[in-house]
């Protein structure tokens, strides 16, 4: 029934869905809608070119050969989704930020535009990619062939069929990977086909899976019993290979120029990476779900020594189930072919913006501006380099015979790529990373792949016997699968282990030791800190002159009306008349990253300096760079300064404030006091010369003894009032003092016979007189007027039987001390902070002055220079006196 | 007297605590990015397992699928449940930044 007519007319049918599909995502795109063209679910299903033809048919070859160790393929990517938010998350942001066009530009792009580090990658890929293209159109070839073997008409023949795949293939890539320029731009069309197939490749597996668990096996549990008791029913892998293999994987999946082509360049927002953490490992999950029942049930049904790899097609088959079977196949088909078609777009772009580009510029080289259409050069390059391609994948599948497991050539091709891995990675994380790191490191792995994998592998022809067994020149430490003598290792793991860790070894060496170039620098701190700041480096100076050459190069290159357009808007961003904008850096920024989305970064880069005369990059503009920060940080911390500043003065402010009302309160409690001492005397005065006025029968006696007291309260009343005015002179410092020179012993001498006189002489005064000759200079009177205070409060307060005051003086230092202490109980410790104070009295029994006097005497030793204080721990009250030795020398 | 010494703020600094939801985002997004390391240990146990056919203390391949394939799924689910948790609580970034030094 199912006839290769049939077959062949059921591929076209679908390849024509697939144009219809593509012609028409496209259509809507252009018209701007089908926003489900970029949703999550349309990136997700796109990621699944990871399952290719390798996948779908050889998973269950692997499964039938090792037991589980396929898992691993799938293992690995699941992992780096899950870890998207380390990894993916800042390679996709750079990819959008530096409108990089494939995993070539992004490495050259962010080792300083280094085109020869672009054509290293594009020549890796190439060499890596086409045996993977190979082996796709050798898996469509032989599922072609199960179902000629079937078909009695006999007409099929492998050769034809081969390039007639490989044709139409090339036909489809070309016309929907190369419609527009901008390889930056989305391809929608294709990347709608591609999620169409991924359905249509997972519903295939999963109905294979099915018809075999409950159509063959007859449920899960029979199944599982089936597979236990099958002959890979037991755990047995290899430890090395699980590990490494998962690891290769996960760099595949991230180096693969596939993948970065659909994962970072067709990516139209980030955030749908978040969907597709879960939602591709879900797609594999249920890849992977019934490839070992398949595996078995085929080891089971089918002869020994049939083709495990078809056995997603041959089981159905041999259970009659045709309809299935084509299923099948189709599944199979869409796997390889969106697989070639992503792979073939981006080679493509790598070779036509790194490889011909390049020698193209540099044939148009002199001429200053570009000649000729850029565009049709760029895409005529892109096309050719798709048709060359996949004649290369057409000629090794040819040479090769197709004889290998498919899982082998995939894990090679693996291998091959994950050279990338330490220079992509060590770019993204590490500014030190240079040019020369990533150049030594790429080669040096690269090489170590050619010989201890791919050269082993392709047979005799190609590395004899004897370097295989003995190395080269009999150099046994050099043998291709045992290098430094290690033997006995999986030839997989040995390559993966030995080619990574001696190219990260290399990058890393190479990076420390080299120094790089200042754009380096610059695109280095972008890509590191790609989440910090989204600038591009400025690297242009321009002149008027140059605009009209740039705007004939990028009309050439973008087309016409973008290209107006696009410099239409600047020139209106930069606000002026004419249509043709002035080359500032950053127009100049801006139309290379334009132009870089068309052919990529290195050779935007050239082409403008071949008009604008060079990149100017120069310590001064990493300066020029590195100023704006420093400019933020000084303006934040001048910002800062001035707060603290702020802060300072409010605090200086709140203190005057509290100040200001604490002398309030002290003006108010002043007034009050003298309010209160001034109404003590006048009540008496009032009181007795009202008894006086109106009483008649006063006696003389008794009209003197009252006019006498109200003398003396007048005369009380006089020295306050005398008292306070001396006071708020001292203190307003408006007094005047008369210097004059004397000994200290004769002050003292007048001071003691004033204080003395009129009293009776109880007070006992003791004098050391030798040690009173100390010159003075000051004003005597003010000075005679505190010792009189002192020695009038001991006479008035001293309590002893026998009041003594002993008066002492020292010269300490350049100062005289003089110090009053009597033998009385003393003034109490809670009392001695206040006795300096206005109208401060110990104890209201003995009321002689109004608690002035102390008060003037700190004033006035202040005005002098000298301090006075209480001079605790003499027994009874003390104070010392201190006076500067000469007036001068204090009260300047 | 105000013994209490006022200390100059010395500028707009980052906050050192955040809000509660802010909080409980950030510790989200810390499990998820410790996930690939829980799904790589994880993948790792079958390491441990006897791999030659010979005693009859092998692993059955059943188990062996059923183990894999358990993990895998656990490690889509709470892919999926952070996914959703992250979206739950504000997809967007945070504004305001924590940072890890006490003030001075």
């Amino acid at each position: 029934m199912a006839t290769l007519n049939v077959l062949i007319l059921v591929c076209l049918g679908y390849v024509v869905l697939l144009f219809g599909v593509a012609f028409a995502a496209d259509r809507m795109a252009a018209a701007g809608r089908g926003a489900w063209l970029r949703s999550p679910l349309i990136y997700t299903l796109s990621l699944s070119i990871y399952c290719t033809a390798w996948t779908f048919y050889g998973a269950v070859g692997n499964a039938a050969r090792s037991g589980l160790e396929f898992v691993t393929i799938y293992l690995g990517p699941t992992l780096v989704m899950v870890s998207w938010w380390w990894g993916l998350r800042k390679l996709v942001r750079v990819g959008r930020s530096q409108r990089v066009t494939s995993i070539a530009d992004l490495i050259s792009s962010r080792y300083g535009k280094s085109n020869t580090l672009a054509i290293c990658v594009t020549i890796l890929a190439v060499l890596g990619g086409t045996p993977y293209i190979a082996l796709q159109l050798q898996s469509i070839t032989l599922s072609f062939s199960i179902f000629a073997e079937a078909d009695p008409s006999g007409l099929y023949r492998e050769g034809s069929s081969v390039f007639w795949v490989a044709t139409g293939l090339a036909v489809f890539a070309i016309l929907f990977g190369t419609r527009n320029l901008d390889a930056n731009e989305r391809h929608h069309g294709v990347v709608t086909a591609i999620a169409l197939e991924a359905v249509v490749k997972l519903f295939a597996l999963l109905a294979v899976g099915a018809f075999v668990v409950w159509g063959v096996a007859g449920g899960i549990s029979p199944m599982m019993d089936r597979i236990d008791a099958s002959e890979i029913g037991h755990w047995n892998v290899d430890a090395g290979r699980w590990t490494t293999l998962i690891f290769l994987s996960a760099a595949a999946f991230v180096c693969l120029p596939r993948m970065f082509q659909v994962m970072v360049v067709e990516n139209a927002d980030e955030g749908h990476l978040r969907t597709a953490a879960w939602a591709f490992p879900l797609y594999l999950l249920l890849m992977s779900l019934f490839v070992v029942p398949i595996a078995v049930v085929g080891l089971d049904l089918l002869p020994a020594g049939s083709n495990p790899d078809l056995f997603v097609l041959t089981v159905p088959l041999s259970q009659g189930n045709d309809w299935l079977a084509m299923f099948s196949f189709i599944g199979g088909f869409s796997s390889a072919t969106s697989m070639v078609i992503v792979t073939a777009m981006a080679l493509s772009t790598m070779v036509s913006n790194h490889v011909v580009m390049p020698i193209w510029l540099s044939t148009q080289e002199g001429s200053g501006s570009v000649s000729g259409d850029v565009r049709n050069v760029v895409l005529m390059a892109r096309r050719v380099s798709i048709a060359v391609i996949m004649a290369l994948g057409f000629f090794y599948y040819r040479l090769s015979g197709g004889g290998a497991a498919l899982a082998s050539i995939g894990l090679v091709a693996f291998a091959g790529f994950s050279q990338l891995l330490p220079a992509l990675v060590g770019g993204m994380f590490w500014r030190g990373a240079t040019r020369t790191g990533a150049l030594v490191g790429l080669t040096v792995g690269f090489l170590l792949w050619i010989y201890t994998l791919l050269l082993p592998g392709m047979g005799g022809a190609l590395m004899p016997e004897t370097v295989l067994q003995n190395g080269p020149f009999g150099w046994s430490w050099l043998r291709p699968q045992a290098l430094f003598g290690i033997e006995g290792m999986d030839p997989m793991v040995h390559t993966v282990m030995w080619s990574l860790s001696l190219n990260t070894v290399a990058f890393c060496v190479a990076s420390l030791l080299s120094f790089p170039s200042p754009l380096e620098r610059l695109q280095g701190a972008q890509f590191v800190n790609v989440f910090d700041h989204s600038v591009a480096p400025r690297g242009w100076t321009g002149s008027v002159a140059q605009s009209e050459d740039l705007m004939i190069m990028t009309q050439r290159i973008l087309g016409t009306v973008p290209a107006q357009e696009f410099f239409q808007a600047e020139a209106e961003r930069q606000g002026g008349r004419t249509s043709l904008p002035e080359p500032t850096p950053s127009f100049l920024e801006r139309l290379e990253r334009e132009l870089s989305g068309s052919v990529g970064a290195a050779t935007a880069h050239a082409m403008i300096g071949q008009i604008v005369g060079g990149s100017s990059v120069s310590v001064e503009d990493l300066l020029a760079v590195a100023d704006e920060s420093a400019q933020l940080l000084e303006y934040s911390s001048q910002l800062e300064a001035k707060s603290a500043e702020l802060t300072l003065t409010a605090r200086k402010l709140r203190e005057a404030n509290t100040k200001l009302t604490q002398i309030s309160e002290q003006k108010d409690s002043f007034l009050s006091q003298v309010s209160h001492e001034l109404r003590t005397p006048m009540t008496s005065i009032r009181a007795f010369s009202e008894i006086m006025r109106d009483s008649d029968g006063l006696s003389h006696e008794e009209q003197k003894r009252y006019a006498a007291i109200i003398h003396d309260e007048a005369l009380r009343l006089t020295r306050l009032l005398d008292d306070l005015l001396d006071l708020s002179v001292l203190e307003s410092g408006r007094v005047n003092l008369n210097v004059g020179g004397d000994t200290l012993r004769s002050v003292l001498d007048r001071a003691v016979s004033s204080a003395l006189a009129g009293a009776g002489q109880t007070l006992t005064v003791q004098r050391t007189k030798a040690s009173e000759r100390i010159p003075l200079q000051t004003d005597l009177d003010r000075l005679g007027q505190v010792f009189i205070n002192l020695i009038s409060n001991a006479q008035k307060y001293c309590d002893a039987e026998e009041p003594v005051l002993t008066i002492s003086a020292h010269d300490v230092g350049g100062q005289v001390i003089i110090d009053f202490a009597d033998n009385g109980s003393g003034i109490p410790p809670e009392a001695r902070s206040m006795v300096f104070e206005k109208f401060a009295r110990v104890g209201v029994d003995k009321a002689g002055g109004a608690g002035l006097g102390l008060a003037i005497c700190r004033e006035i030793m202040q005005r002098l220079g000298g301090e006075i204080s209480y001079l605790p721990g003499q027994g009874g009250a003390a104070f010392r006196v201190r006076l500067p030795m000469a007036y001068r020398q204090a009260a300047q | 007297m105000n013994s209490r010494e006022v200390r100059p703020p010395s500028g707009p600094r980052p906050s050192l605590f955040l809000e509660r939801q802010s909080y409980r985002r950030r510790r989200l997004s810390d499990a998820a990015r410790l996930l690939p390391f829980l799904g790589a240990a994880l993948l790792a146990i079958p390491l441990l397992w006897p791999g030659d056919q010979s005693g009859s203390e092998d692993v059955p391949l059943s188990s062996a699928i059923f183990y894999i394939f358990t993990c895998w799924a656990a490690l889509i689910i709470a892919s999926l449940l952070f996914g959703f948790a992250a979206k739950r609580l504000g997809a967007a970034e945070d504004t305001e930044p924590e940072t890890d030094r006490w003030q001075r």
